[in-house]
């Protein structure tokens, strides 16, 4: 009975990690696709330094996601893992990538070009294989006895590329968000122009990945399509509707933070939405969290350590940003 | 299975490949960021600017290190699914949550405070700045704790039961787990190895400034405190190292017979094999200089004392002799090397002639690099020392890795090759082109991002003329 609330707890946790990786590591590789767009000079010097105090902590929350699967549901990651071989060896060298440019870029003024390229490929392979990632994990992963079975080219499908797309929007629009928020003049009258493009792209991008969704498992259809369940799962699509007005009257009233939590708003629900079509499986289809637990022991001992760590870092998270709070510039807070 | 071996070695060249490039930046870390904690506490004592102006030089190096340390630490975490599935499937319910502790208590610890670190003192102000640099290096600490606990465990499993399903499951209890009976020992000598590849790596920067100029106070000031740790450390180490071996020796045999090159029993004393070449195929070691009984000496304390050697273990069941003989050595003279060093400068302080000697700066200038070369030959002794297996005795190497296939892990390792070298390359460049600039009495911040309006030396006018040379080569 308890390790069945522990597997529970253990899911919710790892949800968490995910939610916070996406919300937090979503605006600052949003702000690496749209880099090309902005004027060299100032501006990018800006973009970049409002987030690089921060990347480091946002992307721990990714290495959090992927040590508790292995720690809480290790079946899971044995299996998951394997199967989305080249997209996640691609989102770890574009995480390579970027995650260097932002020291390399200033020690190297002459090839810095360079660097800004390297920033903005990196953050489109890393967000494209996330969203390929997702997406392959939704539409169902082969599997036989304790292992992957399928191909290596089984995640590659037109609706894992759609969710990839639509992963790049999304954090572009999060990145673009943040800038309104992070910065003023020229990039902000900029990021502004963006915003309210990148917020019809995204909602369209919504629409068709939740549109396909509950045709990829008879499943997902019952839940999402059929009575009663429908009744539930309506307010889901009515929440981001409610939400998006929400969002684009931010915008046209000119508000700096507003958006930007609209913005993370849209993000949740579609998380969400993506919960209640796995859920309880962490496999769609073959694996449930009980299936994939740890034993008891594994869980209880690592719930002691998150339990006791994960407020603790919230709380010195919360600090660091409040730290660098405020408007960013080209050289430097004010 | 011919198609088999292949992509599980290509998986294996991957994961060494991936894990010794990570390594020597973390090697590095732990060091500098201690290091740095010094700098800082010593600067908040006293108040002297030379101690403000090494930490800011060092901090733009650490930062550079530290970026490609997070990101190929990345990788690493991915790799055990990715490559070694059933590795992962298997030991996932031990390992995994030792590892989500290195997460939880280590990784945000250094991200979180990073930031403040590296800008953030105009915002926080001095002491908690400082408290920020301890944080990180606390971090970097922790961090080395949980995965080489992790590592000692797969080389001295204890503490498990194995279920239905055929995983480990922990089955005593977690403190047992965690201080499994080799890691004490690989914690300090992994540790010590850290604080003397830095020590090395400073002293060398030192070094260099000092053949330059040995008027230059910060140049001083950091090739003396390396050499500091270089006599204290070095000593200190090959204690610790004869200590490690004897664990080994009691846990796995198999990799102390490996590494003294016994392919055969010794029933009245070992001989201690200086030099020679392994050959595995006749089981013997050609051309061999060797201490007759010395190597009984060693590990028994008894000239006289009975060795077993690889005769003893199964075929199927013995590591690869030659790489583990030879990078044994290689560690051990690199060792005794450093030990030779710190004397010298011993010698040298005595005399106060610590910044007059050329030969020494040039001695210490060479060996630059050895507590990266050392650092990298002790993980391949012990790494491929414990083979064939990945959970030392119980998990084959050949039984762990993922249902691969050999032109996808190629391609894989191909696309990590080309982008480390390119990637780390660049970043190593780097890393020579800040420490080549002389050690100023009013040193630049380390970036453009944040610090300008004040500098956190008592000159906070000279920083803002110094911005620029913060981000020149």
């Amino acid at each position: 009975m308890n390790g069945i609330d522990l597997t529970v707890i253990w899911a919710g946790i790892i949800a968490f990690a995910v939610v916070v990786y996406v919300i937090m590591d979503g605006f600052d590789l949003g702000i690496g696709i749209l880099f090309p767009n902005f004027k060299v000079g100032p501006d990018r010097d800006t973009a970049m330094n409002s987030i690089a105090p921060v990347w480091d902590g946002n992307e721990t929350w990714l290495v959090l996601g992927g040590g508790g699967l292995l720690a809480a549901f290790p079946l899971a990651y044995a299996i998951i893992l394997p199967a989305l071989y080249a997209p996640l060896i691609a989102m770890l060298l574009g995480l390579v990538l970027r995650g260097v440019a932002f020291e390399f870029r200033w020690r190297d003024p002459a090839h810095r070009a360079r660097w800004d390229f390297a920033f903005t490929a990196g953050s489109v392979i890393a967000t494209f294989a996330q969203g390929i990632t997702l997406g392959a994990l939704l539409q169902g992963i082969t599997v036989e006895g304790r292992a992957y079975a399928g191909g290596w080219w089984e995640w590659l499908t037109p609706f894992s590329l759609l969710t990839g797309f639509a992963l790049l929007v999304g954090y572009a629009l999060l990145g673009c968000c943040w800038l309104i928020w992070k910065t003023e003049g020229s990039l902000q009258r900029q990021c502004y122009s963006y915003a309210g493009r990148l917020g019809i792209l995204l909602l369209v991008a919504i629409a068709l990945v939740s549109a396909a969704t509950p045709f990829l498992e008879a499943e997902y259809y019952t839940r999402w399509l059929a009575y009663p369940g429908i009744i539930a799962t309506a307010q889901i699509p009515l929440a981001t509707l409610i939400i998006s007005v929400l969002y684009f009257r931010s915008l046209s009233k000119q508000q700096e933070a507003a958006p930007f939590f609209y913005a993370l708003g849209l993000f949740g629900l579609s998380l969400i939405g993506l919960a209640v079509s796995m859920w309880p499986d962490v496999i769609p289809g073959s694996i449930t969290i009980w299936q994939a637990a740890a034993p008891y022991e594994s869980q209880l001992f690592m719930l002691v350590g998150a339990g006791i760590m994960v407020p603790i870092i919230l709380a010195y998270t919360a600090w660091a940003y409040w730290v660098f709070r405020g408007k960013v510039g080209s050289d430097g807070y004010h | 299975m011919m198609e088999n071996d292949l992509a599980i070695n290509l998986a294996r060249a991957q994961f060494a490949f991936t894990v010794s490039f990570h390594f020597l930046f973390p090697a590095f870390t732990i060091g500098i960021a201690s290091y740095l904690a010094v700098l800082e506490g010593l600067w908040l004592k006293t108040d002297k600017g030379v101690y403000a102006n090494l930490y800011r030089y060092w901090l733009k190096i650490f930062a550079v290190v530290f970026a490609m340390g997070v990101v190929s630490g990345i990788v690493m975490s991915y790799q055990f699914g990715t490559n070694w599935s059933v590795f992962s499937d298997k030991a996932g319910p031990i390992i995994g949550p030792l590892m989500a502790y290195e997460v939880l208590t280590a990784f945000f610890l250094e991200a979180g405070f990073l930031g403040v670190m590296l800008f953030g003192i105009n915002k926080v102000g001095r002491k908690l700045h400082f408290v920020a640099t301890l944080a990180v290096a606390v971090g970097t600490f922790i961090s080395a704790f949980w995965i080489l606990s992790v590592n000692s465990w797969m080389q001295t499993p204890v503490g498990y039961a194995i279920n239905d399903v055929g995983q480990f499951v922990p089955a005593a209890g977690w403190w047992d787990i965690v201080w499994n009976p080799s890691f004490p020992y690989r914690l300090i000598h992994t540790l010590l190895a850290a604080y003397l590849t830095t020590a090395f790596a400073v002293g060398a920067v030192g070094a260099w400034h000092l053949l330059k100029d040995r008027t230059n106070p910060g140049a001083r000031k950091m090739f003396s405190m390396a050499m500091w740790m270089a006599a204290l450390v070095a000593p200190a180490q090959i204690f610790m190292g004869d200590l490690h071996g004897l664990n080994t020796l009691e846990h796995q045999p198999a990799k102390v017979m490996a590494m003294e090159g016994h392919y055969q029993s010794h029933p009245d004393g070992a001989p201690l094999i200086l030099f020679g070449i392994p050959n595995s195929k006749e089981k013997r070691v050609d051309y061999a200089i060797e201490i007759p009984k010395a190597s009984s000496l060693i590990l028994k304390h008894d000239l006289n004392a009975p060795l077993a050697g690889l005769d003893t273990i199964p075929d199927q069941d013995e590591p690869p002799v030659g790489i583990v003989f030879w990078s044994f050595r290689v560690m051990v003279g690199l060792g005794f090397a450093m030990l030779g060093i710190g004397l010298w400068s011993l010698l040298a302080r005595s005399r106060k002639k610590l910044y007059d000697w050329p030969w020494l700066h040039r001695a210490a200038l060479v060996m630059g690099p050895s507590g990266f070369i050392a650092v990298l030959a002790g993980w391949v002794t012990t790494e491929v020392g414990r083979q064939p297996f990945t959970v030392y005795g119980l998990l084959r190497t050949s039984e762990s890795a993922a249902p691969l296939d050999a032109p996808a892990v190629a391609a894989s390792l191909l696309a990590f090759v080309l982008v480390y070298f390119v990637v780390f390359g660049a970043g190593i460049i780097y890393l020579f082109k800040l420490a080549a600039k002389t050690p100023e009495a009013h040193e630049p911040t380390p970036d453009d991002a944040p610090i300008r309006s004040a500098g956190i030396t008592p000159a906070a006018a000279v920083l803002e003329g110094d911005h620029e040379e913060g981000v020149a080569p």
